[in-house]
C-alpha cells in the first residue's frame, strides 16, 4: 500500500529558517533509514508559501490568482514522503520515527482508480495514464 | 472535527501496530541476538519472547515511544536470563568456580554487544537464512520469517501449504543450521559471490511465487512481490556495490509495474503484447529504470543475468506499443543473456526478438534450431512461435500444423481454442492470415 506522509508547515519553515546542522544530520539519517528499509519511494521538501501562489476557482470556473505568503501556517505543506508499506500502522510507525521537534505529519493512502467509481471512465483513465507516460518519459530523458 | 481514535483503542488495532513494528524491527533484533549468542534458532526464540511481551503489555501501557528499543531491551533481558540459566546448569553439573567468575564477564560482554548497532547484522542474517546447507524451500521460509518478519501462518498462506508444514520446515531449518555449526558471519571472496547468488535466487523465487499467482481474492500472494522488493531494496542498501542486487531490484520493480495490467477482467492472464500499457505502474517503472542505471554503473565488466533481464523489461517499459519497442536492443540483450546463462527458453525469446528486429526469416532460423532440443519437446510456445513466423513468411500449410501441434501441447483451454483458431485461419486466403 502506498502512502503520502505530508509534512505540515511550521512558523520556522514558513519563515524560511534553515534547519540546524544537527537537524539536517538527523533528517539525513532518518531518510537513509527509510531508504535502507526499502519502504521509501520518493520524498522532497518545499520552499515557504511566500514563494508560491494560489489559484482559486469560483462556481463558474473563473480563476483568481493570489500570491503567497499564506497565513494559516498549520494548513500548509512543507514537504512529503511516499512510503510503500503493508499497512497504515506501518506507515504510522515509520512516521513516528521522524526527528521533528514540533510540527505535524499527516498520513494519507494514495487513491486507486476504483475509488473514483464510474465517473472515472476507461477513456479518462487512458487519458490520465497517457499523461503519466509522458511525464515518465520526460523524467527518464 | 471528530475526535481521533485513541492509539490504545482496541486489542485488534494494537495487534496491527505490533505487527507493523515487528516487520520494521525484527531483522535487526534477531540479527543482533544471533551475533551475540551465535545461534540463530535461539536468537529467534528470544526475539519472539519480546514480541509476546509486547502483545501482553502494550494494550495496558500503550505503544512505547521507541518500540524497537523496547523490544530489544526485553530480548536482551531474556538473553541474559537464558545465559544465566545455562550457566547455573553448568555449575550444577561441573561445579567449577572459575567458570562462574568468567561468566560474569561474558554476561557483561553480551549486554554491551547487544547495545551495539552493527550494520552487518541484517546482512549476516540474510546470508545465514539462504545458506546452501538448507533446501531451497527452507531458505525461502527462513528468509521471510527471519528477515521479513512474517508470521508462520502468513508465509504458509502465501505458499498454500498447511501452517503445521511450514512451522516444521522452519524448525528443521534452524536445527540444520545448528547441527551444521554454520557460523553467523559474512562470507568472503568467492564464497561471498556464491552466497549472494543464493540470496538473490531466494528473493526472486519469493517474487515469482507472488507474480505467478492468479489475481483475485487472496491478497497474500501478490504481497509476496512487495515483500521480495522490500527485501531486495534492503539488500541493495547493504551491498550497494553489487550490480546484480540492483539488477534484481530493477527486474522486480519493472515486472511488478505490470501486475495490474496482466490480469484481464475475466481473471485470465494477459500477454505482454496485449496489455493495456496505460495500467502499468509509473512509479515502479521510474524506480526500476533508476535501479537498472545503478546496476549498469556498478558493473564495469558487463551486466549479470538479473540486470540483463531488467534491461529487457526496461525496453518494454519505455515502449508505448509492441511496434514502438526497441527490438534490436532486446535481441542483443537476449544474445548476451543466452551467452551468460544458456537456456532454450531464452533462445526462443531471442528468436521472437530477432524476428521483430530483423524479420521473420531470421527469427525462424533461430527457432528451427530449437526443434530437436529435448527440454522444449513438450513446450507449446515453440510451435506457436514457429507458426507465427511461418504465417508471416506465407508458409501457411506448415504454420497450420505448428498451431495444431501447439494446441495439442497446451494445458490451458483458452489458449488451446486460440491456437486452433489460428490453425483454421491458415486455411483461408493467404492475404487474410498475416494480420
Amino acid at each position: 500500500m502506498r502512502f503520502m506522509v505530508i509534512v505540515k508547515a511550521t512558523e520556522d519553515s514558513e519563515q524560511g529558517a534553515m534547519p540546524s546542522q544537527e537537524m539536517l544530520a538527523a533528517m539525513g539519517a532518518y531518510n537513509e533509514e527509510l531508504v535502507k528499509a526499502g519502504i521509501m519511494l520518493d520524498g522532497d521538501g518545499l520552499r515557504p508559501s511566500s514563494y508560491g501562489a494560489r489559484v482559486q476557482f469560483d462556481d463558474e470556473g473563473n480563476a483568481t490568482v493570489i500570491d503567497g505568503p499564506f497565513t494559516e501556517t498549520k494548513e500548509l505543506v512543507s514537504g512529503y514522503w511516499v512510503f510503500e508499506v503493508s499497512s497504515k500502522e506501518e506507515a504510522v510507525e515509520w512516521a513516528r520515527k521522524a526527528p521533528f521537534r514540533g510540527g505535524e505529519l499527516e498520513i494519507r493512502p494514495f487513491s486507486v482508480p476504483e475509488d473514483f467509481g464510474e465517473a472515472f471512465t476507461p477513456e479518462l483513465q487512458d487519458k490520465e495514464n497517457e499523461l503519466r507516460d509522458t511525464l515518465t518519459a520526460q523524467r527518464e530523458a | 472535527m471528530t475526535t481521533p481514535p485513541a492509539r490504545t483503542a482496541s486489542t485488534a488495532d494494537l495487534h496491527r501496530v505490533v505487527d507493523a513494528v515487528w516487520r520494521m524491527e525484527s531483522a535487526r533484533i534477531v540479527g543482533a541476538l544471533a551475533r551475540v549468542t551465535g545461534d540463530v534458532g535461539l536468537a529467534e526464540e528470544l526475539a519472539q519472547d519480546a514480541l509476546v511481551a509486547a502483545l501482553e503489555q502494550w494494550p495496558e501501557s500503550g505503544v512505547p515511544a521507541k518500540p524497537g528499543a523496547w523490544l530489544m531491551a526485553i530480548a536482551k533481558h531474556r538473553a541474559i536470563d537464558t545465559f544465566r540459566r545455562s550457566q547455573n546448569l553448568q555449575r550444577k553439573t561441573e561445579a567449577l568456580g572459575r567458570e562462574l567468575v568468567e561468566s560474569k564477564g561474558v554476561e557483561e560482554d553480551w549486554a554491551a554487544a547487544l547495545d551495539e548497532v552493527v550494520e552487518d547484522d541484517v546482512l549476516r542474517l540474510v546470508f545465514i537464512a539462504c545458506h546452501p546447507v538448507l533446501s531451497r524451500e527452507a531458505r525461502v521460509a527462513l528468509t521471510l520469517r527471519l528477515v521479513g518478519g512474517l508470521a508462520t501462518d502468513e508465509i504458509a498462506r502465501a505458499f498454500l501449504v498447511p501452517e503445521a508444514t511450514l512451522a516444521q520446515r522452519i524448525v528443521r531449518a534452524k536445527r540444520t543450521l545448528t547441527a551444521a555449526r554454520v557460523p553467523f558471519e559474512m562470507p568472503t571472496g568467492a564464497d561471498f559471490t556464491a552466497r549472494l547468488a543464493s540470496v538473490l535466487e531466494v528473493l526472486y523465487l519469493v517474487f515469482n511465487e507472488g507474480y505467478a499467482a492468479t489475481a483475485g481474492s487472496d491478497l497474500t500472494r501478490p504481497a509476496l512481490c512487495q515483500e521480495a522488493m522490500r527485501l531486495g531494496r534492503i539488500l541493495a542498501g547493504l551491498v550497494p556495490g553489487e550490480s546484480e542486487v540492483h539488477g534484481l531490484v530493477a527486474l522486480m520493480e519493472l515486472q511488478a509495474s505490470r501486475l495490474a495490467a496482466r490480469t484481464g477482467p475475466d481473471g485470465g492472464s494477459v500477454l505482454l503484447a496485449d496489455q493495456d500499457r496505460s495500467r502499468w505502474d509509473r512509479v515502479l517503472v521510474t524506480r526500476g529504470v533508476a535501479a537498472l542505471d545503478r546496476a549498469e554503473r556498478t558493473a564495469p565488466s558487463g551486466l549479470g543475468r538479473y540486470a540483463l533481464q531488467a534491461a529487457i523489461a526496461a525496453c518494454h517499459a519505455r515502449a508505448r506499443s509492441v511496434d514502438d519497442t526497441d527490438w534490436t536492443a532486446i535481441a542483443g540483450l537476449y544474445e548476451a543473456l543466452a551467452a551468460l546463462t544458456p537456456s532454450p527458453v531464452v533462445e526462443l525469446n531471442r528468436a521472437v526478438a530477432v524476428s521483430r528486429a530483423y524479420g521473420p526469416a531470421a527469427g525462424l532460423e533461430l527457432a528451427d534450431a530449437l526443434v530437436d532440443v529435448p527440454a522444449l519437446s513438450g513446450y507449446h510456445l515453440l510451435p506457436a512461435v514457429r507458426g507465427d513466423l511461418l504465417v508471416s513468411l506465407g508458409r501457411t500449410a506448415e504454420a497450420r500444423s505448428e498451431f495444431e501441434r501447439a494446441a495439442g501441447l497446451t494445458r490451458n483451454e483458452r489458449e488451446r481454442a486460440l491456437l486452433l483458431g489460428r490453425a483454421r485461419d491458415c486455411d483461408g486466403p493467404a492475404g487474410l492470415t498475416t494480420a
